[in-house]
């Protein structure tokens, strides 16, 4: 017996475990398909260089939808045309992993034109592995963004025309115009030259990931025999005759030589930085607050809904908030939103604060639900999680009987607090926000009332003014007798 | 020697491999496997272990090839 031996690689399952059925040591790809050839590539070269047990593939959606059957890696499957954005996650979570995003041509140049354009134009550490058959082979041979002009397909069934359906993209032509990507290539399986020439390109390119060189691009002209109908035996021809000639296999960007390691995932900003962008005063403890040590800490992410009309402070509340938990240590993420008046109308915001960093920023159930106008209590009332707390300006909220049955059955604490009377009584209705959360402050004492000052006088630092009637709206809220109401 | 293993039931009977051969040592059989596809067959002598069959054919585990 000899000594070199080619056979199934490594990096695929032994058995295909995952693959309904009895056939667990084929593919599910249709004979001559050319996901099969590429995917012993990819295997062999992750096996070479080491990289397998490092490895996390992201299966796209298209006929090699299940290459998790058979790719002994991380997997990852990604909504349609989604692959790149979800490489992306991979990559800047697990920097020292290694991504492999693998693509038909539907699925890149289609629905995923823009996922693949930016992270490509971000220079994201991951190979991608563009299989080009100029179709959607999965769904049944529709025409694809690459398919040729003339080609017929089931929705071009005429042949493509460049009036009704514009010409085929060249998405590595493309790809190639940006700065960021260091390695752009096409080339081909439809033989055995050009398979070898393949091989050595994406070993290139996962090299290229494994020197922390930034974003490679390998398209690789495919064979779907199928959806083409035409014989296994004649997609070469095939591919010679219609795609080689529109598609140049070509090394269209090579700039590994002087890439420098990308910098990806960058180091966090400290703290300090941030407190010094935003200009708010350093506290370099919790506790370092000058006053009172009574406060709590806040030990899980809480979500707050702060709503009402706009121009009631209801977004600058938010952000205040941020802000007292930036100078507190904590991590904290706002997002507004607002009808498309900008003034007036109803806006409101999404807060959380959080002693860890906070993966989204999305609020859906409600921990702290402050409403500054009935619509908006009654609008969010039913996202408030059972034991939540709910803040309402009662000075102009009366009516509360929408939503006392939800409230009752989820056991929600209901604070009144007469924030509309508190900033009239002292001439400035825009108050409101600030007597708000004087109040929220009392009941919620994980910030003190001198530390909101302090971010009062930085804020408002060219009008003393300002600073003085903030302070005193903020008083008449905390002073406010806790008028909780009794369900 | 160098020779090359074809798995009948996991060919599908492509002819990638039959093209790509050199040496022109493999053919299509005239039988059918249990998926209903005639598969590749090595004559049994010439090859000479260059594994272009190997790399030419779509399915993961069909062909070994021994040098
Ligand atoms: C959001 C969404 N839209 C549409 C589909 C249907 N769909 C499944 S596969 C596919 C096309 C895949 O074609 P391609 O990327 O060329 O891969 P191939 O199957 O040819 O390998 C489409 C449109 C889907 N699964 N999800
Ligand atoms: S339809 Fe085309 S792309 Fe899909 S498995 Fe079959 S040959 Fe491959
Ligand atoms: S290339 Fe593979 S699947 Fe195709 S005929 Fe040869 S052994 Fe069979």
């Amino acid at each position: 017996m000899g000594n070199k031996i080619l056979k199934k690689s490594e990096a695929f399952y032994d058995v295909f475990f995952r693959k309904p059925g009895d056939e667990k040591k084929s593919t599910t790809y249709c004979a001559g398909c050319g996901h099969g050839i590429i995917h012993k590539l990819i295997a062999e070269a992750i096996t070479d260089l080491g990289m397998t047990e490092k490895t996390t593939f992201v299966s796209p959606v298209g006929c090699s939808v299940f290459a998790y059957y058979y790719f002994k890696t991380g997997n990852v499957e990604a909504a349609h045309g989604r692959a790149p954005a979800v490489a992306t996650a991979v990559k800047r979570s697990h920097p020292d992993s290694y991504v492999i995003c693998y693509q038909g041509d539907g699925d890149l140049a289609a629905i995923g034109t823009a996922e693949i354009l930016h992270a490509a134009n971000r220079g994201e550490n991951i190979t991608v592995i563009f299989v080009n058959n100029a179709i959607y082979g999965m769904t049944g041979g529709q025409m694809a963004p690459t398919s040729l002009l003339n080609q017929k397909t089931a929705t071009s069934p005429f042949g493509r025309d460049e009036a009704e359906e514009g010409y085929p993209l060249r998405m590595s032509e493309i790809i190639a115009t940006l700065d960021a990507p260091v390695l752009v290539a096409r080339t081909s399986v439809h033989d055995i030259k050009n398979i070898m020439q393949t091989r050595k390109l994406i070993r290139k390119a996962l090299n290229a990931q494994k020197d922390k060189k930034g974003f490679s691009f390998i398209e690789i002209l495919s064979q779907c025999p199928t959806n083409w109908k035409v014989k296994p035996e004649d997609a070469q021809e095939w591919m010679e005759k219609n795609m080689l000639p529109y598609y140049k296999r070509e090394v269209f960007k090579d700039i590994l030589d002087q890439a420098a390691p990308v910098p990806h995932p960058k180091p966090r900003k400290e703290i300090a930085e941030i407190v010094e962008l935003l200009a708010l005063p350093e506290f370099k403890t919790r506790k370092d607050n000058g006053g009172e040590t009574t406060l709590k800490t806040i030990r899980r992410e809480t979500k707050f809904k702060i709503a009402g009309f706009g121009g009631q402070g209801v977004l600058s509340l938010g952000a205040f908030l941020c802000e007292l938990a930036i100078v507190n240590h904590y991590h904290s993420t706002w997002i507004p939103s607002y009808g498309p008046e900008m003034r007036g109308g109803t806006a409101n915001c999404s807060v959380i604060l959080s002693p860890e960093e906070i993966a989204s920023p999305v609020v859906q159930e409600i921990d702290i639900l402050v409403a500054f106008n009935h619509p908006s209590l009654v609008k969010f009332h039913s996202n408030v999680k059972e034991e939540g707390l709910i803040f309402y300006n009662n000075s102009i909220i009366n009516d509360l009987s929408e939503i006392m049955p939800y409230v009752r059955r989820k056991k929600i604490q209901l604070i009144g607090v007469d924030a509309s009377n508190a900033a009239d009584s002292l001439g400035d209705p825009r108050m409101v926000n600030v007597a708000m959360l004087g109040h929220m402050i009392k009941v919620y004492p994980y910030f003190q009332l001198q530390q909101a000052d302090l971010l009062l006088e930085k804020k408002f630092s060219t009008k003393p003014r300002l600073v003085e009637l903030n302070k005193q709206a903020l008083r008449r809220g905390f002073e406010q007798d806790e008028m909780e109401n009794i369900v | 020697m160098s020779h090359v293993v074809i798995k009948k039931e996991l060919c599908k009977g492509c002819s990638f491999c039959i093209k790509a051969c050199p040496k022109s040592v493999l053919s299509l059989s005239s039988d059918i496997n249990n998926r209903g596809f005639n598969y590749a067959e090595y004559a049994g002598e010439g090859c000479t272990g260059c594994g272009f069959c190997f790399y030419s054919c779509p399915e993961l585990d069909a062909i070994e090839v021994y040098s």
